[in-house]
């Protein structure tokens, strides 16, 4: 389906995460952010950035690996990302949402 | 998916009965049931939802600093492991059990015991150790792994679950 998100449509699945990256930028992320209630900071746009890099290079993403990626403890990224990091984190860097469950 | 149909027909918003809190009441000490209780503890955390875990009995093996990194699947009287139980008895069986059950978990991306409690600690889940099983196996706070939050009786832990969308479980 598609949203208007940042005045663009963006093509997002039902649970609101793109299907397409090329539509993300950073107007894209600021406004799935704000729905999430989350003010982007530079510690944000670090996970932000690693996760795009490590969605690039197909490493299947978990809270462990991301917590030993040396950008962000486990707790960080809790803090950052109180409402569940790994599903909202990768939903504001345009990524699919990892099935992973640990 | 089912999941992912579930979400189809339902939209989040319109959702109720959400679940809020979990709380895990873990008794046995054999890997498998500890993996499973360590799991939806982290996997609930991982979706927003609050978790605690309550280590009773031989549960309080996988919180004890000297028994948490030797804990062993069980290879006798599980019928899933599909090992006669007069072999499952064997000597070396259950630690031979142990390390190929560890070998796949790896691959798994999931990590062994000392490792999950950190990252369960980390993550936010509250962790108590049961008084009556504390007293039972002569146990002080200081034999216990650093990140968990008290000594509780049952009484206490009703408590801490008290709340809309609390979930108990029994493992």
């Amino acid at each position: 389906m598609e949203k208007i998100i940042a005045g663009n449509n963006i093509e997002v699945n039902e649970e609101g995460y793109l299907k397409d990256f090329s539509q993300w930028n950073e107007d894209v992320a600021r406004n799935i952010a704000n729905e999430e209630k989350i003010d982007l900071t530079n510690r944000h746009w670090d996970v932000i950035k690693f996760l795009q890099k490590a969605h690039q290079d197909k490493v299947a993403l978990s809270i462990r690996k991301v917590g030993k990626s040396g950008v962000v403890d486990i707790k960080e990224f809790y803090k950052l990302f109180p409402q569940g990091p790994l599903k909202i984190s990768t939903k504001i860097a345009g990524i699919p949402k990892p099935a992973s469950c640990i | 998916m089912n999941t992912n149909r579930m979400n189809e027909t339902m939209p989040v918003e319109e959702k109720t009965g959400k679940i809020n809190k979990m709380m895990i009441i873990l008794s046995k000490a054999t890997l498998d049931n500890v993996y499973a209780a360590f799991v939806l503890a982290n996997g609930a955390r991982m979706e927003g939802i609050e978790a605690e875990i309550f280590f009773t009995f031989f549960g309080l093996e996988a919180i004890n600093k000297k028994k948490l990194d030797h804990l062993h699947v069980a290879t006798v009287g599980n019928p899933g492991m599909h090992i006669p139980t007069m072999l499952g008895g064997l000597p070396g069986m259950e630690a031979l059990a142990t390390t190929m059950m560890k070998k796949e978990m790896e691959k798994l991306d999931l990590p062994e015991i000392p490792e999950f409690l950190e990252i369960l600690e980390a993550s936010g889940v509250k962790m108590w150790a049961c008084k009556l099983a504390m007293d039972m196996f002569h146990l002080k706070e200081e034999d216990l792994f650093d990140g968990v939050n008290g000594v509780l009786t049952v009484g206490d832990f009703y408590n801490q679950g008290s709340g809309e969308g609390t979930h108990m479980l029994f493992i």
